[in-house]
């Protein structure tokens, strides 16, 4: 016997609370991502007050709403170090908002033990897709990596808070590095249904590194590539070709992922000009449900130093609640 | 079949719940809550705490290291927000409380005794500010001290929850039970430490950590099997437990019940397969009680 809420409920419990929000006017910003069927439980997984306890309905979902089985379409090395994993996964996709992330088992022998965070690099709802970027680092990447298309992922999610975007913003920046060249591709695509023009800095080691960019271009974003080898990805360098855009462009929000140096220039920048910003940071986990309390750091609120879980009140934070280690 | 056990005072549909601080309301999203034997909550401390500084978790072979420092909001927030929403559910709750000092054990153990709370799990592994920081219980006079003014401040079932640091493991244990406690928990996690090559620095910010998962289950089995000899109240095992013959593992070493940990984070439907592979094993074994099972593998 279940007392458990089925999912409808849930969705259209998630649905009246929305539109009073939006009637009352108090959110004044619509979730990303929503552009192509602005399905209702993209939102419900933006919905709940970061960090507030639940209600008891609030919670409640159908039983393993959250555990999926992707069916992996291919799985492709995209450059030395980065690979591209696409999977059927037509609920999770609909579900899912740009930002939030998956928490995946790299492996059903028990090695490595833990789930391995990814966030949504692409979601295309009408094919039922999700994809993945990934560097390939340990042990976990490195079996991620042995997946052929038939085999089946299992996956936890969509997970977290995703990243806002006001309909009323002219233009965003995007500023990504390492994570963050997957993590923003889904906010490009978003902002661009939204009729908000993207402007995106692509920042790695070398040029074939920057995978997302014909996908950022393929959503009409800008996209201006600075690299280690090419001496251009530098903080100083960063700081002036930043503050040039800022200067020549109508950029009403900026957005972050991947890069500490990038996360506090940006922070910098951004409160110097008065601009909101959004960083989506990375923490070691261990439920990537929000209930250990592993992956806790703290972020500077105004009402003090607060101490907020990266998976569940995150992983999208504003960036000037951010601390810097 | 039948799955019931009698646990400390209550009687369990099924021999499985969560370890506290690997479950949450949260995890109502993918688990039937009114499937489990019983629901346990984090540890919840007098005053809210901010807990250790990160990375708070670092991964190990078959493993992990975890010094979250027991952060949460407080016994009034708990009573307030956490108590209601659990009453939607019935398996019975079990709360875990954790302190730095007896009177405090007390106080606390008072506090969290309100309708809706069916027992209390008392948390005396952790650090006791009036013994240097070595945990309650690692110590049997220590255990029976706090043991005893807790059992004088509540009416609740009383489950103490061992630490595997300790060479008196069974003389902590007969101390709770002297103390009054209606059932042990064995065990909490191992101290250890790991460290990144790279960087030549602990890989977690506290230092040391407890070790936790499929690495220290047979080192806890041991342990149930020890303290089974020593008490005669039951014993709910915890350490490792991963799937139903890990649970019946310890069922047989003589545990009543089992806690399930860090596999909630590998799987989190994980304790729904548990307790249909330990039906299917006690049909596969014409087993009709599962209670008959408990210290089977007791030698006599
Ligand atoms: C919300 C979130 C989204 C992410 N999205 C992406 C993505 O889209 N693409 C991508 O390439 N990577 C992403 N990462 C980083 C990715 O999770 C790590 O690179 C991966 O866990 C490394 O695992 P490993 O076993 O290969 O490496 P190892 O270094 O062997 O991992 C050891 C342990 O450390 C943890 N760990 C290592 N690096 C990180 C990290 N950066 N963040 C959190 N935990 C870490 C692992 O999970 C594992 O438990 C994301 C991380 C987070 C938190
Ligand atoms: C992240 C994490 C947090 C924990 N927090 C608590 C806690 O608050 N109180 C407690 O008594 N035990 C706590 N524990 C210990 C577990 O309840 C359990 O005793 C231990 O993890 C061994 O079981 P396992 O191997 O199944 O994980 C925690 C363990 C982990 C991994
Ligand atoms: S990983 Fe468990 S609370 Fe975030």
């Amino acid at each position: 016997m279940s007392t458990a809420r089925s999912m409808d409920d849930v969705r259209n419990a998630a649905m009246r609370e929305l539109s009073a929000r939006a009637v009352n006017g108090s959110e004044p910003s619509a979730t990303g991502g929503t552009g192509e069927e602005a399905s209702v439980s993209d939102r419900l997984a933006v919905s709940g007050a970061p960090g507030g306890p639940m209600a008891a309905g609030e919670s409640g979902g159908s039983s393993e709403s959250l555990a999926q089985i992707g069916g992996v379409l291919f799985n492709r090395q995209v450059s030395t170090r980065y690979w591209h994993l696409a999977v059927s996964a037509p609920a999770a996709a609909a579900a899912c908002a740009p930002g939030q992330f998956f928490y995946l088992r790299c492996g059903d022998d028990g090695e490595p033990l833990l789930r391995r965070p990814m966030s949504v690099y692409q979601m295309h709802r009408g094919r039922g897709e999700l994809h993945f970027l990934y560097a390939v680092k340990g042990a976990g990447t490195t079996r991620l990596a042995q997946l052929r298309t038939g085999d089946s992922l299992d996956m936890v999610g969509p997970l977290g808070h995703g990243f806002t975007l006001d309909p009323d913003w002219r233009g965003v920046l995007l500023v990504a590095r390492g994570v963050g060249l997957a993590t923003l591709g889904p906010v490009a695509a978003a902002a661009n249904r939204m009729g908000i023009r993207v402007t995106a800095v692509l920042s790695a080691q070398t040029a074939r590194d920057v995978l997302s960019e014909s996908y950022m271009r393929s959503c009409g974003a800008r996209t201006l590539v600075v690299t280690d080898d090419t001496g251009t990805s530098g903080v100083p360098a960063m700081r002036e070709l930043v503050a040039g855009i800022l200067a020549s462009e109508p950029i009403d929000a900026l957005f972050t992922c991947g890069s500490q140096r990038l996360t506090a220039l940006l922070q910098e920048m951004a409160a110097e000009r008065g601009l909101p910003g959004q960083a989506a940071l990375e923490e070691p986990m261990g439920c990537g449900l929000g209930v250990c309390y592993c992956c806790v750091r703290p972020f500077a609120r105004e009402e003090g130093i607060e101490h907020l879980r990266v998976c569940r009140d995150g992983p999208v934070f504003p960036l000037a609640e951010v601390i810097m280690r | 079949m039948d799955m019931r056990v009698a646990v400390g005072g209550l009687m369990l549909q099924n021999p499985v719940m969560p370890a506290s601080g690997t479950f949450g309301e949260e995890m109502a999203q993918v688990i039937d809550l009114n499937a489990l034997g019983a629901l346990v909550t984090k540890s919840v401390t007098p005053l809210p705490r901010t807990g250790n500084r990160s990375p708070r978790v670092a991964e190990t072979m078959a493993g992990m290291l975890n010094s979250v420092g027991i952060q949460g909001k407080g016994i009034n927030a708990f009573v307030r927000d956490t108590v209601p929403f659990y009453r939607g559910f019935q398996s019975p709750l079990v709360v875990s409380v954790s302190a730095d000092t007896a009177d405090e054990f007390a106080d606390l153990a008072s506090s969290a005794t309100v309708p809706g709370v069916a027992a209390l799990e008392v948390n005396i592994s952790c650090p006791n500010l009036e013994d240097d920081g070595r945990s309650y219980a690692m110590d049997p006079l220590q255990t029976r001290r706090v043991l005893e003014k807790v059992r004088s401040a509540t009416h609740l079932p009383l489950w103490a929850k061992l630490t595997p640091n300790t060479g008196a493991l069974t003389e902590v244990a007969q101390a709770a039970e002297a103390a009054g406690a209606d059932a042990l928990v064995v065990a909490n996690t191992i101290l250890a430490m790991a460290i990144d090559v790279e960087t030549r620095k602990p890989k977690i910010g506290n230092v040391m950590g407890g070790l936790s998962g499929p690495a220290i289950k047979p080192i806890i089995v041991r342990m149930v099997y020890q303290t089974a000899r020593a008490v005669r109240i039951p014993i709910i095992g915890c350490g490792g437990v991963a799937s139903g013959n890990d649970a019946l593992e310890y069922l047989l070493a003589g545990a009543s019940a089992v806690q399930v940990g860090t596999y909630n984070f590998v799987q989190p439907t994980a304790m729904s397969t548990i307790i249909a592979e330990i039906e299917a094993y006690a049909v596969r074994h014409g087993v009709s009680r599962i209670a008959d099972l408990i210290g089977a593998a007791q030698q006599r």
